[in-house]
């Protein structure tokens, strides 16, 4: 499904990337670091209407010749990323969506544990085992 | 809504609805002019079917003669040439004339309308006046039209129009007129409606039938494209481009269906190999060329979706939506690759690049082309994607026809160049002209090396400069990074290191650190290559211990060091300082021991714990931390060291992502006052600030720059840890250090710095602060008495303490302590000493030798090292003084200094301290130690005189004001001088009696003497006192030396109280007779003559007494004189009596009044108080007489306090007044004291008081 999740801090360091295994690891880590500048710029809210402020979805970031890069932002700017295969063509706007708020629950349930420093890399194996289902499901 | 200028180049809009003209030509080509121009002149609202919104359309017509050829044949489905509207025009007012010929005439007309089932049509009715005047026979109105109506529009009367005068300027005619455009308008938009709807409908039914297997995708693209078109020549391009959509998405969907395996047979056309790739074209509204090869079925897919996206692209410029295309435009490129992809197309390699390449830059000439600058400018966010896509697709072009590499392309590269650009076939007539077409650049660029590189140049220049403008710098870096990639490959590694260094600093800021890695070790090789040594062995290092790469790799960069390392130098500066954390990673620093403090020279360890970050072991020639030394300064603001745990370590903290806000770290901080030491100031400091109170950026700067690792420099600390020859090992080490420790002050580490060869790696500050002190001190003594309070009289423990401190006791080193009378060393000779070392631990004991001489007590001192502790018990006695308030002069015996051992009556206790002070020599200074010591003396003794009549008895008190209780025995008083004959007659019964604390103890004398009684006595009290726990042989004495002044009686007062003559008793308010007689009882000798004035009158020498009576109980009221003087003859047992008037006051056992005696200086007599010979003197006598009586029980405490005021000083000096002088105790003996009376009640019984107390 998705080839590559990633959730980066406020600050834009990463706090957990993955990929799947068999494509070069470097090239989504580049792929999502770029796709930040993106982010940034819908973020900053250049033209967002006041209506669309609590929406955390910010769509598809940018497309590239193999790729889709979808982005999401929390309230308290710790963003993720998505990015899924050009020809995986059977997820809509709606799947990437659920992926999301998927992936928002799980990291809520990481910062709500008392042992996790916040801006720690996450290294928590349920969250892992939730991005592990987005990547392999439906592939 | 169009520019005028753009209508030429636009093929369709040259199409306009069409409206067929039958009847008078003459008359319709008349009318042709006006028509066409007003026909357009007002909307009409188009209301639609299946919902849709309506609209306001402006009509425009292509009036067209009549033929039966432009009726549709069944089953033609063209609507560009479909008449939608037939008009029939006649000007016919002549009803035989209609009759004859135009009726014929319409129902030709109608029936071939009827033929083809059209229902769209309309008469028109030309109405003139002109005609109308040359036939008035006829009936005027309404004949021509109404029998038209009549004969064809039955029902449908609208379908007959009159249009009266046309051509005349009238008011008539302009209304004629519009309700004729309206009806024309009306009837144009119903039929619209209603062949638009069959046609959709028809469409509908055909794209129903997809599943079937004869269905052809091309021709269903004809149909709706016809839909299409007829709504772009009504203008209602929103409902052109919807049918372009649709078509594009259901091909999108048999492409996504195929994939998924459900293949349409139609689709197998397209799936042919891709032979021609020469890009979008859209410069004509429409690609007729492509449509032709749509038409006949035999597109690829690449035309199908250039000429797709042709009419979109034209259309949505219609719709002024340029950035929409840029957008498309790019998601076309996408889709189209992966479809090929999909479909399993065969492509020549590099054809769809070079597809790509081509259209992209048609695309963003397009967008030039109808856009000003300045939108461009604000708008480059839609088309740098499509720049950086043609930047990608040029850099494979260049990549695939070995453009990129040095030597430029070999025979191989240059057939596939050919075969490639014998794809693109020949250019295009549009922009055969431009010098600036995608088709001539593509061609160039693929022409030469030189060309390509310019070519690349200028679009990745381009793209970077827009991505920069719109502030996306990180996609700005990746294409620069990739240039750089660019230039590494073409062996031009300067041109690349600025752009890695760029995008590097991105990855760094953001702690990505995939991206770091691998961008770092492009920096590596680039370096190399340009032999930045520095750099690259910097670069080197932080790659040698980066996780992200393999073993072997880190290997190798780290062997690049060490083979660095291990080259002799050849230049004047052979060190290469390097960053040391990239080489190690401090963990932790103990301190041994933990407190960190050490005295001068001792031992002071530091451990170092650190991680080694290189793949493979490192010998290190040298760690060493240089230390910066700060002298110790007292009263300067002293640091307590915040980062060192209680337990002696330091933590370093691990390396965070560097956008982690810091902790925050306090520090206490105290300030001594320089002179005194005294705490002034404490606080809490933070002490990193600057760190904290940053401005925080929501989203970090990417520009935030980074540490250059070249601004390391080694300061050469004057002091150094060192350790050498220290190997590394991958992983946890750990370094141990000794400190130096020469002088006392504050070390504080600095520097640490790793030296292998020419290699160093600096830390250049570590951090946490690391601090440890030396300290030096002076020996010191200290004794303290080992109770809380030392007491005098009784052997006591004093604790000796000697803190070597720097120096160190040798053999032969002794204490010497001059010897004191009153305070000896009492030493035995298991007196040990115990040597401590300066943690408190006992190292050893060993017996001391105490030797006394008659001066001076000298205590050989063990060996014993510095900074050690050697503490002994020794045993004192300080002699109670026998008298306190003596004051000795004694000279030290050992004769340095002279000093007294001073004993000052303290009463605050209670109890008498003495302070003794002991003169020390130690061997390790010139000068005495003079130590302190206060005893308490545990007694307190008062001694009174007391008479009965000529009898006189001495009482001692002795208060135990002690603790402790005591026993005391041989409690005797002694005469000192040994009087002859006078004896002191004890009458205490008890010998032995224990005093507990606070209690007293009272024993009495009988002082009896034969012949003349003694002037005055020296006494000595003495007893043997231990306590009360203790055997009899730790009896001590106790001594207390008094002295008695005035022993014998002078005078002898009797007194009678009578009651009023007749009167038996005494009464209340009655008058009494009081009778004084005083007696002398002995003649003065001469001792006492001294003390008593004496006046010769008459030759009888008499001495003047003066007497009082006072009552201070009030018992008694003093009526008349109360005193008196008198004179006394100096002679035995001579008598003055006195009486006076008293009256008793109350009744009962009265006591009697106070009657006092005192001397009698009259004022001619010296004033001058003669001084004392006897010491005794000065505190007793002179004292206020009042005063002397009250405080008479407490004589012994009155002298020695000695500071009752006199009298004398009192009263002015000079002026002459006679003077009181009071008696000593015991020289005048009252005998009235303690007499009663008894005084009855008064006679009238009617007054009963009753004292109730």
């Amino acid at each position: 499904m998705a080839v590559c999740i990633a959730v980066i801090a406020k600050e834009n360091y990463p706090l957990y990337i993955r990929s799947v295994p068999t494509q070069g690891e470097l090239k989504f880590h580049y792929t999502v670091h770029t796709s930040l500048d993106v982010v940034e710029e819908k973020i900053s809210g250049v033209g967002k209407a006041l209506g669309d402020q609590r929406e955390l979805y910010l769509g598809l970031l940018y497309p590239t010749e193999d790729y889709k890069v979808y982005g999401y932002v929390t309230n308290s700017k710790v963003k993720f990323v998505i990015v899924v295969d050009s020809s995986n063509t059977s997820l809509r706007d709606n799947e990437i969506r659920s992926m999301f708020r998927k992936l928002h629950n799980s990291f809520t349930d990481v910062m709500c544990n008392p042992f996790y420093n916040p801006g720690d890399p996450i290294q928590s194996k349920a969250f892992d085992s939730i991005v592990s289902a987005m990547m392999v499901q439906a592939c | 809504m169009e520019t005028h200028e753009e209508k030429p180049i636009i093929y369709t809009m040259e199409n306009k609805p069409i409206v067929t003209c039958a009847g008078d030509q003459n008359l319709f080509t008349a009318l042709y002019s006006s028509l066409t121009q007003q026909l357009p002149r007002e909307p009409m609202e188009w209301r639609r079917s299946y919902g849709r919104a309506p609209k306001m359309i402006y009509l425009e017509a292509n009036f067209v003669q009549f033929k039966e050829e432009l009726l549709p044949k069944e089953g033609n489905k063209a609507l560009l040439t479909f008449p939608f509207l037939h008009i029939y025009w006649t000007d016919c007012c002549d009803t035989e004339v209609y009759k004859a010929s135009v009726k014929e005439d319409m129902q030709r007309w109608q029936g071939v309308l009827r033929l083809h089932g059209s229902v769209d049509w309309l008469i028109v009715v030309v109405e003139s006046d002109n005609k109308k005047k040359n036939k008035t026979n006829i009936l005027p109105r309404t004949s021509i039209v109404d029998k038209i109506r009549n004969d064809f529009c039955n029902k449908q009367s609208d379908r007959c129009v009159a249009l009266s005068d046309p051509l005349k300027e009238s008011s008539r005619s302009q209304e004629s007129w519009s309700s004729f455009l309206t009806k024309l308008r009306t009837l144009l938009l119903m039929s619209f409606t209603r062949n638009l709807g069959r046609f959709e409908d028809e469409m509908r039914t055909l794209r129903e039938k997809r599943t079937e297997p004869g269905w052809s995708f091309c021709d269903y693209f004809m149909v709706q494209e016809e839909l299409a078109f007829v709504f772009e020549m009504l203008q209602q391009f929103e409902d052109a481009l919807v049918q372009y959509d649709e078509l594009d998405a259901l091909f999108t969907q048999y492409v996504l269906n195929f994939g998924a395996g459900d293949g349409a047979n139609w689709l197998g056309s397209f799936c042919q190999p891709v032979r021609s790739w020469n890009g979008l074209l859209l410069r004509r509204p429409i690609d007729m060329e492509k449509r032709d090869l749509i038409q006949r079925g035999e597109a690829s897919l690449l035309d199908l979706r250039s000429y797709l996206f042709s009419r979109q692209c034209t259309l949505l410029i219609f719709l002024q939506r340029p950035w929409e295309v840029t957008a498309r435009a790019l998601e076309l490129l996408h889709n189209c690759v992966q479809e090929l992809r999909l479909l399993e197309v065969s492509v020549v390699s590099g054809a769809l690049d070079c597809w790509v390449f081509l259209s992209c830059l048609e695309v963003l000439h397009r967008i030039e082309g109808c856009c000003d600058r300045s939108q461009l400018e604000a708008n480059f966010s839609h088309t740098v994607g499509l720049w950086t896509y043609a930047t990608e697709k040029l850099k494979s072009l260049g990549d695939l026809c070995g453009l990129v590499s040095e030597n430029g392309p070999n025979s191989e590269d240059l057939n596939k160049t050919v075969d490639l650009l014998a794809g693109l076939g020949a250019e295009r007539p549009e922009t055969a002209n431009s010098l600036q077409s995608p088709y001539k650049k593509l061609k160039e660029a693929l022409s030469s090396v030189e060309a390509f590189e310019k070519h690349y140049l200028e679009l990745s220049h381009a793209a970077m400069e827009m991505y920069r403008a719109i502030g996306r710098l990180r996609s700005a870096r990746l294409v620069g990074k990739s240039l750089a990639e660019f230039y590494m490959r073409k062996g031009d590694p300067q041109s690349a290191e600025n752009f890695l260094l760029d995008s590097l600093k991105s990855y760094v800021s953001e702690s990505w650190s995939l991206p770091l890695t691998h961008t770092r070790r492009q920096i590596a090789e680039c370096q190399k290559q340009l032999q930045k040594m520095d750099e690259y062995l910097q670069t080197s290092a932080l790659l040698a211990s980066d996780a992200n790469l393999s073993d072997e790799e880190r290997k190798h960069f780290c062997q690049e060091i060490l083979t660095f390392a291990s080259q002799t130098a050849e230049s004047e500066d052979p060190r290469v300082a390097l960053s040391m954390s990239s080489f190690t990673q401090l963990h932790e620093l103990r301190f041994r021991p933990a407190s960190a403090l050490v005295h001068v020279g001792a031992v002071l360890q530091l451990e170092l714990h650190l991680c080694s970050l290189m793949p493979v072991p490192v010998r290190v020639e040298q760690l060493a931390a240089s230390v910066h030394f700060a002298g110790e300064q007292p009263g300067t603001t002293a640091q307590k060291r915040a980062a060192q745990n209680p337990d002696g370590t330091v933590t370093f903290p691990a390396a965070s992502p560097v956008s982690a806000s810091p902790a925050l770290e306090l520090c206490e901080i105290q300030e001594h006052s320089p002179s005194d030491n005294a705490l002034n100031t404490a606080g809490v400091v933070c002490k990193n600030m600057h760190l904290l109170m940053r401005r925080h950026d929501s989203t970090t700067s990417l520009d935030t720059p980074i540490t250059a690792p070249s601004a390391l420099a080694m300061d050469d600390g004057a002091q150094m840890l060192k350790a050498h020859d220290v190997t590394l090992l991958p992983g946890n080490n750990s370094i141990v250090f000794t400190a130096p420790s020469q002088k006392p002050g504050t070390y504080t580490l600095r520097q640490l710095c790793a030296t292998v060869g020419r290699v160093q790696f600096v830390l250049p500050h570590i951090y946490p602060v690391v601090q440890y002190e030396v300290y030096s001190q002076e020996p010191q003594l200290t004794i303290q008495p080992l109770t809380e309070n030392l007491l005098a009289g009784l052997p006591q423990q004093v604790k000796f303490t000697i803190l070597t401190g720097h120096y160190r006791v040798k053999k032969g080193d002794a204490l010497q302590l001059s010897n004191t009378d009153s305070m000896p060393v009492l030493h035995s000779s298991t007196c040990t000493a115990r040597i401590l070392s300066s943690t408190g631990e006992l190292v050893g004991e060993s017996a001391l030798s105490i030797q006394s001489s008659e001066k001076v007590t000298s205590i050989s001192l063990p060996l014993t090292p510095p900074y050690h502790t050697l503490e002994f018990l020794l045993d004192v006695l300080c002699h109670i003084p026998s008298s306190p308030a003596r004051v000795e002069s004694e000279h030290l015996t050992n004769g340095q200094i002279s000093h007294r051992a001073r004993s000052r009556a303290r009463f605050n206790s209670g109890m008498a301290v003495i302070d003794q002070k002991v003169s020390v020599d130690c061997p390790w200074s010139i000068y005495s130690t003079l130590v302190s010591l206060t005893f308490h003396v545990p007694f307190k003794v008062k001694h009174s005189l007391l008479s009965a009549g000529r009898r006189k008895f001495i009482q001692v008190c002795l208060q135990n004001v002690s603790d402790t209780n005591f026993k005391l025995t041989n409690q005797t008083l002694a005469e000192n001088q040994h009087t002859p004959s006078l004896e002191l007659l004890s009458l205490n019964t008890k010998t032995h009696s224990v005093v507990f604390s606070q209690q007293c103890v009272f024993s009495v004398w009988e002082l009896q003497w034969s012949g003349m009684p003694p002037v005055s006595l020296q006494c000595v009290f003495s007893a043997s006192f231990a306590p009360a726990d203790a055997p009899d042989s730790a009896l001590k004495p106790y001594s207390y030396e008094f002295a008695v002044e005035r022993v014998s009686t002078l005078y002898s007062v009797r007194a009678e109280i009578r009651p009023a003559a007749g009167e038996q008793h005494c009464r209340t308010g009655t008058l009494c007779r009081l009778e004084v007689s005083l007696t002398r009882l002995t003649e003065p000798n001469d001792a006492d003559r001294s003390d008593e004035e004496f006046s010769e009158t008459e030759g009888l020498r008499t001495s003047r007494l003066m007497y009082e009576v006072i009552d201070n109980h009030s018992n008694w009221a003093v009526c008349g004189k109360s005193s008196g003087v008198v004179s006394m003859p100096v002679a035995a047992m001579a008598t003055h009596k006195v009486q006076m008037e008293i009256m008793p006051l109350f009744a009962g056992q009265l006591p009697f009044p106070n009657i006092r005696v005192f001397k009698y200086l009259p004022h001619h007599a010296s004033v001058v108080i003669q001084p004392d010979t006897d010491s005794c003197l000065e505190n007793d006598s002179l004292s206020v007489l009042d005063k002397a009586l009250e405080d008479q029980a407490d004589t012994a405490s009155l002298r020695s306090r000695g500071s009752v005021q006199s009298l004398g000083e009192q009263q002015p000096r000079g002026v002459p007044m006679p003077k009181r002088q009071a008696f000593g105790p015991g020289q005048v003996f009252n005998g009235t004291q303690g007499r009663q009376v008894l005084v009855l009640p008064g006679t009238d019984h009617h007054v009963l008081e009753v004292n109730v107390t």
